[in-house]
């Protein structure tokens, strides 16, 4: 349980965080969003007391975070920056840091198969590919057997297949209780992982939410379907909140207020093929983009100089 | 228990018997020692100052002239003088061993995970001092009495020969081996104020070597008032320390050692100022 309070954190005159107060529940998955520069980051280095807030105030599991006898075993945390010396090795790196706790060896080891290290775990950290050095900092961040797991941008550098490690780890994670904390840009991403959203930007909030109700006023789940007979099909899903559009004509349909699941099975029922059928997170990124729109700091100028043509918003700076 | 992040399916929430780690001094200390060993960086840099502690002691005995002019045994007057010499050069090996350790840690980014585990932060700055001052100080002592034992061969019989046993020599021995552990821990302490390796050697350099020069050229009745109170070897607080005899205008050994200390615990008051104020 992470608890923040009007927390606020200005570095000179420029206002990092601004007034934050939310609380993130153990059980499930919390996803922080929020565009580039908004202050996912500072707010989880004063989560864990390394930058001091300006004001306010954030416990975790009832106390300062210094305040607790085995820091590690609250909170275990995936920094942004890297934060490891070079030139040691990936097993003494995490044996310094739990030689502090008093942690078993054993402990060190079980992470480090855990994160698919074993064969690296001996080598300079320093020669590490990015992915490696971020399993290297899960790794160090699952060491203390932590109540509370908080990761900025953990998939950043992962490949493919460390991205779904990541995801079941996190959902692992919860379902044992845990609170699970994770930053990140991409609400796609988050959609398939998180329960619960604390949506940032310029250091205020934006929303503090689940991600069911921020998909439904987004507008729901579209599902797109491409099927033989997409007239038949469209009269078999129609119903009352079910809205389905597609030209006429054309095999391609997008139904909201369905599943995937429940639409396959009508077309499956009526013995129509069906050629595609995806849920479309578009929609999500898109209303992530609206309501932090007007709060995005470095916005790039590529789609105004190319052939693109997206719409700027307005820039408030 | 632990072992259960990857298997656990379903409701069982944390382990309710959860094992009782906590962060003790003692465990902060065998972290540091551990990251300590760890390091090849810090193996060269210890191996380094002990080799040019023994190396130019023992070659300064060997090429040792008494009718030299000029020359490194010019103004030798005893044996210990020729043994010591070399501290001159292994104090900034063993002041960058210690700003190495602080500032370094900075430097990598390391520092965040240090601080993420020992969040009282102050115990992390004991506990490096206490593992430099130890490592050193048994390095350091040891490479005094090695310079000062290999060199008695080529100075047997000459004028300036002295043994263990004259009065004096251990003091000095000993002193050496003092003097630069305090040096080890005044880089530790500038490397954790200054937070960057190279400002935290330049700071040092100017202490150790630089500021005696630049009392020559201030009123030259300034220099025998400030000259004794300076940290380091020339006319300085350490020369006293290591030296056989007192010069004229120098402090006494005690008095030295307590002006040098001083300085470390100016240096190290800052650092743990610094540590606990800025943000990391
Ligand atoms: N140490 C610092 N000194 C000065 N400004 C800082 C410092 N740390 C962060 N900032 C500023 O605070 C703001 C928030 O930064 P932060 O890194 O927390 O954002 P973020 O949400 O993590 O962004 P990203 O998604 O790019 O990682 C930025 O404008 C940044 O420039
Ligand atoms: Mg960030």
């Amino acid at each position: 349980m992470i608890e923040i309070q009007h927390l606020v954190k200005r570095y000179g005159d420029k206002t990092a965080v601004d007034d934050l107060h939310f609380t993130v529940k153990p059980g499930v998955v919390t996803g922080f969003l929020g565009p580039n520069g908004a202050g996912k980051s500072t707010t989880m280095r004063m989560i864990l007391g390394l930058d001091a807030p300006t004001s306010g105030s954030v416990t975790v599991n009832g106390k300062r975070y210094a305040q607790h006898a085995a820091p590690l075993q609250e909170v275990g945390a995936l920094l942004e920056a890297r934060s490891i010396h070079p030139g040691r090795s990936a097993y003494n790196h995490l044996l310094a840091l739990a030689l502090t706790h008093g942690i078993p060896r054993r402990r060190v080891d079980e992470v480090i198969e855990l994160t698919g290290l074993g064969k690296v775990a001996k080598k300079r950290a320093g020669a590490f590919s990015l992915g490696m050095g971020q399993r290297l900092g899960i790794a160090a961040a699952l060491l203390g057997d932590p109540q509370t797991i908080m990761l900025d941008e953990p998939v950043n550098g992962l490949d493919p297949e460390g991205v779904l490690w990541i995801r079941t780890l996190l959902t692992n994670l919860a379902e044992q209780g845990r609170t699970v904390f994770v930053s990140s840009h991409l609400m796609s991403e988050m959609a398939l992982t998180a329960t619960n959203l604390v949506i940032i930007g310029r250091g205020r909030l934006m929303a503090d939410t689940t991600v069911a109700s921020f998909i439904e006023q987004a507008g729901g789940d579209s599902v797109k379907v491409v099927s033989a007979d997409s007239a038949r099909l469209r009269e078999l899903l129609l119903g009352p909140d079910v809205t389905v559009t597609g030209e006429a004509g054309s095999e391609t349909l997008t139904v909201s207020g369905l599943s995937a699941r429940q639409i396959g099975q009508t077309a499956a029922d009526a013995g129509i093929a069906v050629f595609e059928l995806s849920p479309q997170a578009v929609s999500l990124e898109e209303a992530f983009m609206t309501l932090t729109g007007d709060t995005v700091e470095y916005r790039s100028n590529a789609g105004s100089a190319s052939q693109t043509g997206a719409p700027e918003g307005s820039v408030a700076a | 228990m632990s072992a259960t992040l990857t298997a656990t399916t379903g409701s069982d929430a944390v382990p309710a018997k959860r094992p009782d780690y906590k962060v003790t001094f003692g465990r902060v200390v065998r972290s540091e020692w551990a990251k300590f060993l760890s390091l090849r960086s810090t193996w060269i840099t210890l191996a380094v100052a002990g080799l040019l502690l023994v190396g130019i002691g023992i070659m300064g005995a060997y090429r040792y002239d008494p009718t030299a002019m000029r020359g490194p045994s010019a103004d030798a007057h005893d044996a210990v003088t020729i043994a010591l010499r070399s501290t001159e050069l292994a104090q900034l090996a063993l002041g960058v061993l210690g700003v190495l350790a602080t500032a370094g840690e900075y430097t990598t980014g390391l520092i965040r995970s240090t601080l993420a585990a020992v969040p009282k932060r102050l115990p992390v700055l004991a506990a490096k001092v206490l593992v430099y001052f130890g490592v050193v100080i048994v390095v350091a002592t040891a490479g005094a009495f090695l310079s000062f034992l290999g060199g008695e061969p080529f100075l047997h019989g000459k004028a300036i020969a002295l043994t263990l046993s004259s009065s004096g020599v251990l003091r000095c021995l000993f002193g050496a081996g003092l003097y630069l552990a305090l040096i080890a821990v005044l880089g530790a302490a500038l490397g954790m104020l200054v937070r960057s390796v190279a400002g935290g050697i330049s700071l040092l350099v100017v202490l150790l070597m630089l500021l005696p020069v630049f009392l020559d050229i201030l009123p030259s009745s300034w220099k025998p008032d400030v000259s004794p109170y300076l940290p380091g070897l020339e006319g300085g607080a350490g020369g006293s320390i290591i030296a056989l005899h007192q010069e004229s205008g120098t402090l006494s050994p005690g008095a030295g050692l307590a002006v040098l200390c001083a300085w470390v615990v100016v240096a190290l008051a800052g650092a743990a100022y610094r540590l606990l104020r800025s943000d990391s």
